[in-house]
C-alpha cells in the first residue's frame, strides 16, 4: 500500500504530461484544475495507506 | 495608492488586531502548564496537542503571510511558473505521513525539543549538531523578515505610513510570545486560519463573479502574457518544465526542515496526529492554490500595479467594500503573526538546546532553558526587525531564497539516520558542506536566482539549485562515508535506531 504514496510524485513531477491548456474545465485551462484535482487525490491515497497500516502500539 | 488612511479598515483592522494580542497574551494559561518551569512547555506548548490544534498551528505557520502576498504576485508576473507552489504543497504530504510519524517517536522517546538534538542522539557528534542547529537559526532570519514585509504591504494598503505601527506591531507580538511561548500562535492560528478562508472563499466565489468567470479571467491573462512575451503563460515554456519541476520536489523536500515546521511535529500529541494531518492539511493546499489565481484576477480587473506585492491589496480595496478590505488586510497581518511567533521559537529552542546548552551551560535546569529560550526569542526578533527596517527588502528575498537551499542540506543529516545507520556523521557533515558551499556559490554567480544549469551529452538542463547540492550533498555523505568506515570500522557514536 505505500506504494500508493509514490504517485504524487509521479503525476505533479512529470510536468509534460499536464502542460496543456485543453481540455477546460469550469473556464480552468487543463494545467489548473488537474493540479488542483491532485489535492485531494492526494488526501485520498494518504488516507488509504493510513487506514491499512497496524495501529501504534499504546505508549 | 496610500495617500489617504481607510479610517473603516482601519477600525476593523485594529479591532481584529487587539481581539488576537487579549487572545496573546490569554495563551499562557491555556491547556494550563507551567509555562517557565519547561521547555517542553514554553517551546512545545507541553506537548500536547491534538489533531485540530496542529492543524490550525501547521497551517499558519507553513501558509505564511508572505505566501498570500507572493504567491500570487509572482504569478501575476510570470504566469504558470509561479504556480509552482501548489505541486510543491501536495507533494510534502505523502512525505511528512512516511518521515515525520518516525521523527517524532525518535524525538519523544528522548525529550529532544529539536531536529539538532534528534541528530546529535542519532549520531552523537557536536560538529553535526551544531551544523543543522546554524543552519535551522541561520535560515530563519530573513524568512521572519519576510513575514513583517508581508504585514508591511498590508498596513501600507490601509493608508499608514513610516514604520512605527510595524515596530508597534512587532512589539506586541514579541511580548505574548515572551510570555506565552508556543500556545499563543496555536491559540492565534484559529482565529488567522478561520479568516483566511473566509477572504479567500469569499474572493474566489465574488471575485470572478463580479469579473464574468473564471473563462474571462484566464482570457484576460492569457492577453496580458501575450503582449508581455518572454517566459510568461498560462502554460510552462518547455525550457521552465525543468525548473518547475525541481523547485516543487525541493522545496518539499526542504519544507519541514525548517524549525518553524518542525516546532509543530514536536508539539503534537501523538504520531498518529501527524498522520490524521499529512490527510488533512491539504485542505490550506487547495486554498493556496485558489490565492494564486488572484494574480490572474488583477488582470480581469484591469489593475494597474506599481509593485507587484500590491496585486492582493489591491485587489481587495478596489472589488470590496472598505469593511471587507478591512477584515481581509486583518486576515493577512495575523497571518504574519503566527509565523513570526513560531519561527522565533524554533530558532530560540535551537540556541537554547543545541548552542547554549552544549557549549556555554551543559548543567542547565529545565527551568533555565525556558529563560534562555524566551530572551532569545525576544533578540532573534529584534534581529528580523532590524534587518527589515535597515535593510533593503531585496536582501530579505535573496537571504529567504539562499535560506530554502541551505536548509535543505541538513534533510540527509535528520532523515537518513530515522532509518539507516550506516552513514558516518564526519560524511554527513562533509556533504552538508559541500551542498551549502556549491549551492551558494552556483546561486551567487547566477545573480541570486535559484537555478543551475548543466550541460550532459550537447544538452544543457536547467532546474533548482538547491535540490542540485543535495543530490551533490548526498554523494559526498556517501563517499565520505565508506572512506570513513574504511579508516576506522569502529564506530564511537553511541546509539543505535530504537
Amino acid at each position: 500500500m505505500w506504494i500508493l504514496l509514490l504517485l504524487p510524485f509521479i503525476g505533479l513531477l512529470w510536468v509534460p504530461f499536464y502542460n496543456f491548456q485543453e481540455p477546460a474545465l469550469f473556464g480552468f485551462p487543463f494545467f489548473y484544475w488537474y493540479q488542483l484535482a491532485w489535492v485531494p487525490i492526494s488526501s485520498v491515497l494518504i488516507w488509504l495507506v493510513y487506514r491499512s497500516r497496524a495501529p501504534d502500539e499504546a505508549p | 495608492m496610500a495617500d489617504q488612511i481607510e479610517w473603516v479598515a482601519l477600525s476593523v483592522f485594529i479591532f481584529f488586531f487587539a481581539l488576537v494580542t487579549v487572545m496573546g497574551f490569554f495563551a499562557a494559561r491555556w491547556k494550563s502548564g507551567p509555562v517557565s518551569e519547561h521547555l517542553d512547555e514554553w517551546g512545545l506548548g507541553g506537548r500536547q496537542f491534538g489533531t485540530w490544534i496542529t492543524w490550525f498551528l501547521v497551517g499558519g505557520d507553513f501558509y505564511t503571510a508572505y505566501t498570500v502576498i507572493a504567491v500570487p504576485a509572482l504569478v501575476y508576473a510570470v504566469g504558470a511558473y509561479g504556480f509552482f507552489a501548489l505541486p510543491y504543497t501536495i507533494i510534502v504530504y505523502p512525505f511528512v505521513f512516511a518521515v515525520m510519524p518516525v521523527l517524532w517517536t525518535a524525538a519523544r522517546a528522548k525529550g529532544h525539543v529539536t531536529a539538532a538534538d534528534v541528530v546529535h542522539g542519532i549520531y552523537n557528534s557536536r560538529g553535526l549538531e551544531l551544523a543543522v542547529a546554524i543552519t535551522g537559526m541561520v535560515a530563519t532570519m530573513p524568512y521572519i523578515a519576510l513575514q513583517l514585509i508581508g504585514m508591511g504591504v498590508v498596513i501600507k494598503a490601509m493608508g499608514l505610513t513610516g514604520e512605527l505601527p510595524i515596530i508597534a506591531a512587532f512589539i506586541i507580538l514579541a511580548l505574548y510570545t515572551y510570555s506565552s511561548g508556543l500556545r499563543a500562535p496555536a491559540l492565534i492560528a484559529f482565529v488567522k486560519d478561520t479568516m483566511i478562508y473566509i477572504v479567500v472563499l469569499v474572493a474566489v466565489v465574488i471575485v470572478p463573479a463580479k469579473l464574468g468567470g473564471y473563462g474571462v479571467v484566464f482570457t484576460a491573462a492569457n492577453d496580458a502574457f501575450a503582449a508581455k512575451g518572454g517566459d510568461t503563460g498560462l502554460i510552462l515554456k518547455p525550457s521552465q518544465m525543468l525548473p518547475y519541476a525541481t523547485l516543487a520536489l525541493g522545496s518539499a523536500l526542504a519544507a519541514f526542515m525548517y524549525p518553524h515546521t518542525l516546532t509543530g511535529i514536536f508539539a503534537s500529541k501523538s504520531a498518529d496526529t501527524i498522520r490524521k494531518n499529512a490527510i488533512l492539511l491539504p485542505a490550506y493546499t487547495l486554498l493556496l492554490g485558489l490565492i494564486a489565481l488572484l494574480g490572474y484576477m488583477a488582470y480581469a480587473a484591469n489593475l494597474k500595479v506599481t509593485s507587484n506585492n500590491d496585486v492582493v491589496p489591491m485587489l481587495f480595496k478596489v472589488l470590496f467594500p472598505s469593511w471587507f478590505a478591512g477584515f481581509a488586510f486583518s486576515a493577512i497581518a495575523i497571518g504574519a503573526l503566527v509565523p513570526a511567533a513560531v519561527m522565533s521559537i524554533g530558532a530560540a529552542n535551537l540556541f537554547t538546546r543545541n548552542v547554549w546548552k552544549s557549549y556555554v551551560d551543559p548543567g542547565i535546569s529545565h527551568a533555565g532553558e525556558a529563560a534562555v529560550a524566551k530572551i532569545a526569542s525576544l533578540i532573534v526578533k529584534l534581529g528580523a526587525l532590524a534587518f527589515t527596517l535597515f535593510l533593503p527588502t531585496q536582501y530579505a528575498l535573496d537571504l529567504q531564497l539562499l535560506g530554502g537551499l541551505w536548509i535543505l542540506q541538513t534533510f540527509p543529516a535528520l532523515v537518513f539516520g530515522l532509518f539507516t545507520r550506516w552513514f558516518r556523521a564526519e560524511g554527513l557533515l562533509l556533504g552538508w558542506a559541500a551542498g551549502i558551499l556549491w549551492g551558494s556559490w552556483t546561486a551567487w554567480s547566477n545573480g541570486l536566482k535559484p537555478l543551475a544549469t548543466i550541460d550532459l551529452g550537447g544538452a544543457s538542463y536547467v532546474f533548482y539549485v538547491g535540490l542540485g547540492a543535495l543530490i551533490l550533498n548526498i554523494a559526498v555523505a556517501a563517499i565520505a562515508t565508506v572512506i570513513v568506515a574504511w579508516v576506522s570500522p569502529d564506530r564511537r557514536s553511541a546509539t543505535a535506531p530504537s
